[in-house]
């Protein structure tokens, strides 16, 4: 089979499930997983770019897709004018103060010829506690601003959609942070670097009430779509509706999940479209040639560090633009659901099915590996029904029962496994 | 000024579970370090080896606690242990068979096996998770205490008491046995110098007549009883979660590659390192500063350094700083 051929036929099947489920279970449920199909293939884009144009290895997706949902609630959340009021400066304050200690240690660590060390820790010690003297206070202020609704300074209120760039903005700044230190290092040792800074922001995320409101989570984010109630309250609406014979509750919500699909879709394929044009650009194939072989692509005079920081950067970038995307879709930004398996492992099985280093592969692995993981819930609970359906009630039964939605994280590493052994350049393989 | 008081708050809060915890992770980070100086991959799935282990034997337990099995002051999960080691033994030498072999032989690089790991993970992650569901399980029985806080006040008559925990204390013997036994093992029995051998330089191992397939497995069950004991004594210790077990993964490896990867005595030292840069960076000093200090300088707040939810952070930035200053670890591990 061409690759063309393959690839239409594998896209079909993705078209040919997504609308299957439309008629077997729901249209709602149908559009629910297309959204969240399309941006799982964007965060899987991005994730090939550093995997499979670089051999990155980076599992901390989660903290991009997590700085990017962070994006929305800066962007788009009004702010909380009584609690910038309380004590919003003196925060600035104190990361200024925060900032400045760094810049600080950095300086006295590059000029000072002895005695460096010790000075440079007697700086970080006495900068640390002048930082937390002068935030702490901000922060209890602000957390005290009204704690059961607020209690947190809000965002900037600018329409939504900016924090889908400003997501990625965010999450390379991060990037270019994390870059900078961990690039150097081994393939094991930037995977470990990664996870450990992916679990950092998201417990920061977790923990900052003043920033994120923690686990309170923030709800109610400005969307960028028509709301349902006010849809079905709208006259011409209705009508055409209820003249296309569907009922116009139901109606309201496949229109809003329709607008925020060709919205993502939109995305994805801007996106796809860059990527490709990067990958087969001279500089995509010099990030090929320097994953293949770093010692000779460096004795061709690439800066192989440099080119791995850009890749990384972009990469991440493309995950936070996701993870803001996701949070605006959800309409919330809840810190305590980010899981690493979810967010992190879950999108490397999506770009290792799909084939890494092919964009398209990504895509593809993206909205397949996202339809599985919804629907092996109810499709193992309807395993375990047929599998128990002979035995007497009792608490074994219950118990298994109750595991079916563990099912998901068993398929999900069967098929990893399965894929690497059988098919280890995926289903769309590099070209 | 009080230092007696001081030092026993110390002791209590700081050093007696910073010696705990340090045993649990340096017996984890041995496993991880095993994997890595023999199989030559960072095992990611060690997490939940780990929490595979402890399962079996909290299953075993609840068993024996039925039958009405009991040790006395010792928690019953002691006499579970070897079922607990047998089974996961069992279950990583069905996983190399069926996953790990494979790439072994077409000699795979390093990477591919990292994420091959990551699938078994997975699949760890889901069996768990499907027998024994995502919840916590607390299984420790038998005494509680040692030596309770009120008793240790009244026989020295100090006013700050000094708790010492049955678990506590059955860590860090437990942790002492498994070290002096693994590194007699390694050190002093033919098995064990051949797989010093082959982690060394497995080419030479392998003209010297050195059988690989015999190194893996004696590592791989070496391995599984390492995660066992670790996992259970966590268990003990704190409570059993099964995503818990998968976070541990950070401190561990962070252990193994402070101490150097591939090098067993590193692995321990990185283990305590990191426990009690966590635990000291995570307590609240007031107490302790409370009675070093006069009165009048007494500190009014906690005297937290950061809150316990950050302690992954602490473990990251000794693992970066180490890194970034000494890349193959303190005790010089080894790279492929």
């Amino acid at each position: 089979m061409s690759e063309t051929a393959r690839k239409v036929a594998l896209f079909g099947l993705v078209v040919v499930l997504i609308v299957g489920t439309g008629m077997v279970q729901s249209w709602n449920s149908a559009l629910l997983i297309l959204n969240m199909g399309l941006i799982s293939a964007v965060m899987a884009l991005g994730l090939n770019l550093q995997w499979g144009f670089a051999g990155l290895f980076n599992i901390g997706v989660m903290g991009f897709v997590a700085l990017g949902g962070l994006a929305t609630v800066l962007v788009a959340h009004p702010p909380v004018t009584e609690a910038w009021s309380a004590g919003g400066l003196r925060i600035l304050a104190g990361l200024a103060t925060g900032a400045g200690v760094i810049v600080a240690a950095a300086l006295v660590l590059k000029r000072l010829r002895r005695h460096r060390t010790l000075a440079v820790i007697a700086v970080l010690v006495v900068g640390f506690f002048l930082f937390r003297w002068v935030f702490d206070g901000g922060v209890e202020a602000v957390e005290a601003v009204n704690p059961a609704s607020t209690g947190f300074l809000g965002g900037l209120g600018l329409p939504v959609l900016l924090a889908w760039p400003i997501g990625g903005v965010l999450a390379a700044g991060a990037a270019w942070i994390i870059g900078k230190t961990a690039l150097g290092l081994r393939s094991d040792y930037l995977a470990i670097a990664t996870l450990g800074i992916a679990e950092i922001i998201v417990a920061v995320m977790k923990n900052e009430d003043w920033l994120t409101r923690g686990v309170k989570n923030v709800i109610g984010l400005p969307r960028p779509v028509p709301n349902e109630i006010d849809l079905q309250n709208t006259p011409g609406f209705v009508e055409n509706a209820t003249a296309i014979g569907i009922d116009p509750v139901t109606a309201s919500t496949l229109w809003v999940k329709g607008i925020y699909g060709v919205l993502f879709a939109m995305v994805l394929i801007l996106l796809l479209f860059l990527a490709q044009r990067a990958l087969h650009s001279p500089w995509g194939r010099m990030m090929r040639a320097i994953r293949d072989n770093e010692v000779a692509a460096e004795a061709m005079g690439k800066d192989v560090i440099g080119r791995h920081l850009q890749i990384f950067i972009l990469g991440s970038a493309v995950c936070g633009i996701a993870g803001a995307m996701m949070t605006t879709l959800d309409g919330q930004l809840t810190p305590g659901t980010y899981q690493p398996l979810r967010f992190t492992f879950l999108i490397w099985v999506m770009v290792i099915v799909g084939g890494s280093g092919n964009n398209f592969g990504a895509v593809l692995g993206g909205m397949l590996i996202w339809f599985a993981w919804v629907q092996v819930e109810p499709a193992g609970l309807w395993f375990l029904q047929t599998l128990t359906s002979g035995m007497a009630e009792g608490p074994l039964k219950t118990h298994l029962l109750d595991s079916a939605a563990h099912m998901r994280l068993l398929t999900m590493g069967v098929i990893l496994l399965l894929v690497l052994r059988f098919s280890p350049r995926g289903l769309i393989p590099e070209r | 000024m009080d230092v007696l008081n001081a030092l026993v708050a110390l002791l209590n809060y700081v050093l007696v579970p910073g010696i705990t915890y340090g045993s649990q992770l340096a017996i984890g980070a041995l496993g991880v370090t095993l994997v890595y100086g023999i199989l030559r991959f960072s095992n990611f799935a060690h997490g939940d080896t780990m929490a595979f282990g402890t399962m079996v034997t909290i299953l075993a337990t609840w068993g024996l606690q039925s039958m009405g099995v009991s040790l006395g002051p010792l928690p019953t999960a002691l006499l579970a242990l070897p079922l607990g080691i047998a089974a996961t033994a069992l279950l990583v030498l069905a996983t190399d068979r069926m996953v790990y072999r494979f790439y072994r032989r077409v000699r795979a690089k390093p990477v591919i096996l990292v994420i091959v790991s990551i699938g078994v993970m997975f699949v760890m992650n889901g069996v768990v998770r499907l027998i024994i569901g995502p919840e916590d399980q607390r299984f420790a029985d038998g005494a509680r205490f040692l030596i309770t806080a009120r008793e240790f006040k009244q026989w020295t008559g100090l006013s700050e008491g000094l708790a010492l925990r049955s678990t506590q204390v059955l860590t860090i013997v437990t942790a002492i046995i498994v070290v002096i036994a693994l590194f007699w093992f390694l050190n002093r029995t033919r098995t064990g110098k051949s797989m010093r051998a082959y982690s060394d330089n497995e080419d030479l191992a392998l003209l010297s007549g050195i059988n690989p397939e015999r190194v893996v497995l004696v590592t791989w069950l070496i391995v599984a009883a390492l995660a066992t004991v670790a996992g259970v004594l966590y268990g003990l210790d704190k409570s059993f979660r099964p995503f818990t077990y998968f976070q541990l993964l950070l401190p561990i490896f962070a252990s193994a590659i402070v101490g150097g990867l591939g090098n067993p005595l590193g692995a321990i030292a990185g283990g305590f390192l990191i426990a009690f840069s966590e635990v000291t960076v995570t307590y609240a000093w007031k107490k302790v500063l409370g009675y070093l200090l006069p009165d009048s300088m007494a500190p009014d707040n906690l005297v937290q350094l950061l809150s316990t939810d950050y302690k992954f952070a602490v473990s990251f930035v000794i693992l970066l700083i180490v890194l970034l200053f000494r890349p193959t670890g303190l005790f010089r591990g080894k790279s492929v």
